[in-house]
C-alpha cells in the first residue's frame, strides 16, 4: 500500500471563504459531540466502551470510518494509478472474507466473554506474561500509527491549503484531543460515522466528475487499455504463477497473503477495529458490526480507483521523473482541477475528517488498552472507577501529545511511511497467530501464548532489519518484504507455540469455557433483542450475502 | 480471588457487568442522528445555493456539470431522511429498570 509521503507543492487549492465556511462548521460540530458526550460518561465503561450499548448501525460504520482514515484514501488511489484494477484485491478478497469471519466465528468469544480489549481476551485464553507483552505492543504500535496520520495530514494540509506543518499538527491534535477526552470512545466513534457520510459527499462528485472527464468508464478503460496493456483493467490479468506483474504477486500470494494473513492480522485482531463492535449493544448487534461494514467496504474501492485511475489517463506520466505528479496526489490534483468551491470546501472536509478519525480510532483504542490493560492491572490495581475515568482521561491527553511528538519524529524521516507498514506486519500478524490457534486448539496451553508472540514478533523484525535490510536474501521491494515477514512472524508464531504446547500444562477445561471454539459462555446464550431476529438483522444471511457479492464483484473485471 | 494465573473469567464478568448496570451512555447519550441530519441539511442548503449562484467558469470547471446543486440537493436529501427517520422511528426511552436511581454525576 503506498501513502501520502509527500505531494507536490503546486497543488495549492483554489479555496475561499465558502470552503472555509465548510471546515469551520465542521470543526464546530466535532467539538459539539464532544461536549454533548461528555454528560454520558459515568462509569469507565462508559469512557472506553461506550456502555456497550450502541446500535449495529453506528458501531458498522464506525468500523468502516475507523479503516477509511485518509492515508487509506490517498493510498489506495494511488495504488490504482500504479498497478489499475488489481486495487480491488485489498478490498474484495483482502478485507471481505476476514471481515465477515470475525463477525460470524470469532465475535461470539469477543463480545460474549465480556472483555473489554483484544489482550484482555488474551489474559482470559493465556496468561499474564501474554497479556501485558501484546498490551505494551499494542499501546506503543497505536501512538506510532497515530503520530504518521498526523503527520500525513500536516503534509496534505501544507501542500493543499498553505498552512505550516506544526499549525496543522497542533490544531488536528488539539481538536482529537478535546473531543476524546471529552466524551470519550462515543464521541469518537460518533465522529466517525459523521466523517463517513462527509467523505462519501467528497469522493462521489469527485469519481463523477472524473468519469466524465475522460468520456465515462468506457474512455477510461478504452485509454488505459491503450496506454498500460490489457491487464492494467483486469482484476487477475498477469497474476499467473511465473508470469510478471507490476504488483510483483501472482494469485496465490494474493490469496494466502493478502486474502488470509495480512489481512485477517489487520482486521480480526487490531483493537483500533474490533474495539467498535466490542461497543455494541448485544451480541447480534456487536456480530453485525463488521457485516454492516461489510457492505460499503466493497463499493468504496470504486470511489478511491476511479481518482486513481483517471489521473493516470490524464496525466500519463504520473508517477514517473517526467512528471512533477506523485502517485499520492492523484485525488489532490482531481480536486484542484474538477471540483468548484462549495463541493471543494467539502472535499477539502471529507480529508481533514478522515485523517483526524484515523488518529482518533488509534488514539481512542490507546487509551482503553492503556487504562484497563497496563495502569489497572499491574500498576495501581482496586481503585475506584471513577479513578480509571479520570486516568483515561490524563492518558488521552499523553497519548495525544506523544503522538504529536511521533508526528515530528516522523517529519525527519524521508520514508517512515513504509517503515510503518512494516511495522504493522510485525505488531498486527503474531497477534493473528496466537488468536487463531488459542481459540481453535484447546491444547494450546498457558506458556504457549507469550511465547508464540514473542518468536512471531521477533522472527518478523529478523527478516525485516537482517535479512532484507541487509541485503541477506534478495527481496525485490519492501512490498515483497513486508510480505515475507508477514509469513515468517506467521510460521514462527505457530511453530513455536506448538512446541511449547507440546511440553507445558494446558489450561484447564473449565477455564476455557467461552474462549475456545466449540464452548460456550453465558455471554453467548442471551436471549435476542426485540426485532433481532428480522430476517435481514441474521448475521449468517448478512456475512454470506457479503461474501457473494464480493465474489460477484470480481467477474465483470476478470475476463 | 482467584488463582496465581491471574484473572478468572468469572471475576471479569462480574466486573463488567456491574459497570454496565451503572452505565449512563444507554440512558444520556443523545442520538447521532439528529447530528448528521442537522449537518447535512446545513450543509446541503449552503452547497446548494452556491451551486445555484454558481457562474460559467465554475461549471466549465466541472465538466458543464452542475456539480454544487446536485451534490447540495444529495446531501440535504441524505440530511432529511436522518432527521425523518429520526422523528419516525425515535429512540426508545430507557424503561425504568435501566435508569440508575443515583443522581447524575456533574
Amino acid at each position: 500500500m503506498q501513502t501520502p509521503t509527500y505531494l507536490s507543492a503546486e497543488l495549492r487549492l483554489p479555496t475561499n471563504w465558502l470552503d472555509y465556511t465548510i471546515l469551520g462548521i465542521y470543526f464546530v460540530v466535532v467539538l459539539g459531540i464532544g461536549f454533548a458526550a461528555r454528560r454520558s460518561v459515568k462509569t469507565s465503561l462508559d469512557f472506553f466502551l461506550s456502555g456497550r450499548s450502541l446500535p449495529a448501525w453506528v458501531t458498522g460504520l464506525a468500523f468502516i470510518a475507523a479503516n477509511l482514515g485518509a492515508t487509506e484514501i490517498l493510498g489506495m488511489a494511488a495504488n490504482s494509478a500504479q498497478y489499475g484494477v488489481y486495487t480491488t484485491h485489498w478490498y474484495w478478497i483482502g478485507a471481505i472474507p476476514a471481515m465477515v469471519f470475525l463477525g460470524l466465528v470469532m465475535m461470539p468469544f469477543y463480545y460474549g466473554s465480556k472483555v473489554r480489549s483484544v489482550p484482555e481476551f488474551l489474559l482470559l485464553r493465556f496468561d499474564k506474561a501474554a497479556h501485558l507483552l501484546s498490551s505494551v505492543l499494542f499501546a506503543f504500535a497505536a501512538i506510532l500509527i497515530a503520530g504518521v496520520n498526523l503527520y500525513a495530514l500536516a503534509i496534505v494540509v501544507e501542500a493543499l491549503l498553505g498552512w505550516p506543518e506544526w499549525v496543522a499538527i497542533v490544531v488536528a491534535g488539539a481538536f482529537v484531543l478535546a473531543y476524546i477526552t471529552l466524551g470519550g470512545l462515543s464521541s469518537a466513534i460518533y465522529n466517525e460515522v459523521l466523517q463517513f457520510f462527509v467523505i462519501l459527499a467528497a469522493l462521489i462528485p469527485l469519481s463523477i466528475l472524473g468519469l466524465k472527464k475522460v468520456g465515462g468508464w468506457d474512455g477510461l478503460s478504452d485509454s488505459l487499455t491503450k496506454s498500460h496493456g490489457g491487464d492494467f483493467m483486469t482484476a487477475w490479468g498477469g497474476t499467473g504463477i511465473g508470469s510478471a506483474n507490476p504488483l510483483g504477486a501472482n494469485w496465490l500470494t494474493i490469496v494466502l497473503g493478502l486474502g488470509f494473513v495480512l489481512s485477517f492480522g489487520y482486521w480480526t485482531t487490531n483493537f483500533a477495529e474490533v474495539q467498535r463492535a466490542l461497543s455494541a449493544k448485544n451480541l447480534s448487534a456487536a456480530q453485525r458490526t463488521p457485516l454492516i461494514a461489510a457492505f460499503p467496504k466493497i463499493f468504496i474501492v470504486f470511489l478511491v480507483m476511479i481518482p486513481g485511475l483517471v489521473a493516470a489517463v490524464l496525466v500519463p506520466q504520473i508517477g514517473t521523473p517526467a512528471s512533477d505528479l506523485q502517485y499520492n496526489d492523484a485525488i489532490p490534483y482531481l480536486m484542484e482541477s474538477l471540483l468548484p468551491n462549495g463541493v471543494l470546501g467539502i472535499a477539502v472536509t471529507g480529508l481533514l475528517a478522515a485523517f483526524m478519525a484515523g488518529m482518533a480510532a488509534n488514539i481512542s483504542s490507546f487509551n482503553t488498552v492503556f487504562t484497563t490493560d497496563i495502569w489497572q492491572k499491574y500498576v495501581t490495581k482496586d481503585r475506584e472507577d471513577e479513578y480509571y475515568v479520570r486516568f483515561g482521561r490524563l492518558i488521552t491527553a499523553i497519548g495525544v501529545l506523544a503522538s504529536i511528538g511521533t508526528a515530528f519524529l516522523a517529519s525527519s524521516f524521508s520514508n517512515i511511511m513504509s517503515y510503518l507498514q512494516t511495522l504493522f506486519s510485525f505488531f498486527n500478524v503474531p497477534m493473528f497467530v496466537v488468536f487463531i490457534i488459542g481459540m481453535f486448539w484447546k491444547r494450546a496451553s498457558m506458556k504457549s501464548g507469550f511465547w508464540g508472540l514473542l518468536a512471531g514478533t521477533t522472527a518478523a523484525m529478523i527478516n525485516y532489519f537482517w535479512i532484507y535490510k541487509e541485503g541477506i536474501i534478495d527481496i525485490p521491494s519492501d512490498q515483497g518484504a513486508n510480505f515475507v515477514s508477514a509469513i515468517a512472524g506467521f510460521v514462527a508464531g505457530a511453530v513455536v507455540m506448538v512446541a511449547v504446547s507440546l511440553f507445558t500444562a494446558p489450561k484447564p477445561t473449565a477455564e476455557l469455557q467461552g474462549l475456545v471454539y466449540g464452548t460456550r459462555s453465558p455471554g453467548m446464550s442471551e436471549p435476542a433483542a426485540v426485532g433481532d431476529d428480522a430476517w435481514y438483522r441474521r448475521p449468517a444471511l448478512l456475512g454470506w450475502g457479503a461474501v457473494i457479492l464480493a465474489a460477484a464483484c470480481y467477474i465483470p473485471f476478470s475476463f | 480471588m482467584s488463582d496465581p494465573s491471574g484473572y478468572s473469567e468469572k471475576d471479569l464478568h462480574r466486573e463488567v457487568s456491574d459497570l454496565q448496570t451503572k452505565s449512563a451512555t444507554a440512558a444520556r447519550l443523545f442520538d447521532i442522528r439528529r447530528i448528521i441530519g442537522g449537518l447535512f441539511v446545513v450543509y446541503g442548503v449552503i452547497v446548494t445555493i452556491a451551486g445555484l449562484t454558481d457562474d460559467d467558469a465554475a461549471i466549465d470547471k466541472a465538466q458543464g456539470i452542475n456539480i454544487n446543486l446536485w451534490t447540495g440537493l444529495g446531501m440535504l436529501l441524505l440530511g432529511i431522511f436522518f432527521l425523518a427517520w429520526l422523528k419516525l422511528r425515535p429512540t426508545a426511552p430507557p424503561t425504568p429498570a435501566d435508569t440508575p436511581d443515583d443522581q447524575p454525576s456533574p
